[in-house]
């Protein structure tokens, strides 16, 4: 069928002609050449999908980045949820916790990490604190808000916060240890309900 | 053009993102549907993303402008 063409054989495009599925090149599409102009705000309303974020890192920079797409995506009117286990159960213990845990493993690892938002660690060029000192002062300087204040901002926009049950039953860690304003612990099956087909996850 | 009435000035000057975001949807919500808000921002930033959140929350992008330092933004509350 295609001896008579008098095009140059393309293996690139043969195989892409193979690939089932594939849109077809030239298939002129619904939307005419002249681009129409973009619809009247409330007219085509684009509706925000519903996100999800599980915090797993207790890592400053993380943490950070958590807290600033969790703040803005409550201001842009998405119904957002952050799941906190693992390490990140870490950051939402009070800051005025130094020790906690019930025996002396979990006592011994919360001396070795220190609790609370205000004393994360940066992943890397940590140096002792040197590192999230001079992030702190940069932020300052070019006011960028800290985890800490863009978590209340979040918390105000009715982010919910929910830790993870078993993370806080390994840290031998109690709902009075924890931040004010949480939601009620739940589980990994309750995050995996939350995922539904208006739902965007983000794992960091 | 009509001058708008501005109900109420949001001063996120100096701010990083995402607060100059934030600061303008905190105060959206405390006005009357229609109100005008005023942004004043130093985040260069803040030309997308006041486009992007007027967008997802539907409120109308009335006026922009800027000045050497400062951008200024005038919301329409849906």
């Amino acid at each position: 069928m295609t001896t008579e063409t008098l095009a140059p054989f393309d293996p690139l495009a043969e195989a892409i002609a193979a690939v089932d599925g594939w849109p077809e090149a030239a298939e002129p599409t619904e939307t005419p050449a002249t681009a129409p102009l973009p619809a009247p705000a409330g007219e085509a309303e684009v509706k925000p999908k519903d996100f999800l974020i599980i915090d797993y890192s207790g890592d400053l920079e993380k943490v950070w980045a958590t807290m600033i797409l969790a703040s803005t995506s409550a201001a842009m009117g998405v119904k957002t949820s952050v799941f906190v286990t693992f390490w990140g159960l870490q950051v939402f213990v009070k800051d005025s916790r130094r020790i906690t845990g019930e025996n002396w493993m979990q006592k011994m690892m919360s001396a070795m990490q220190r609790p609370g938002i205000s004393h994360r660690k940066l992943s890397k060029m940590n140096f002792f604190g040197m590192g999230p000192w001079m992030m702190g002062r940069l932020a300052k300087q070019h006011g960028v808000a800290s985890p800490k204040e863009l978590l209340e901002v979040a918390q105000m926009m009715g982010v919910e916060f929910l830790p993870c049950q078993m993370t806080m039953d390994m840290f031998g860690l109690k709902p009075e240890d924890m931040i004010e304003g949480m939601g009620e612990p739940v589980g990994a099956a309750t995050v995996i309900g939350m995922l539904t087909d208006n739902t965007v996850p983000l794992f960091i | 053009m009509p001058v708008i009435e501005i109900t109420q000035t949001v001063d996120a000057r100096g701010l990083s993102c995402p607060m100059p975001i934030v600061k303008t949807a905190q105060a959206v919500k405390t006005l009357p549907s229609g109100a005008a808000l005023e942004l004043l921002a130093t985040d260069a930033g803040s030309i997308k993303d006041v486009a992007a959140w007027c967008k997802a929350t539907g409120n109308e992008l009335v006026e922009q402008s800027s000045d050497a330092t400062v951008y200024r933004f005038v919301i329409r509350k849906k």
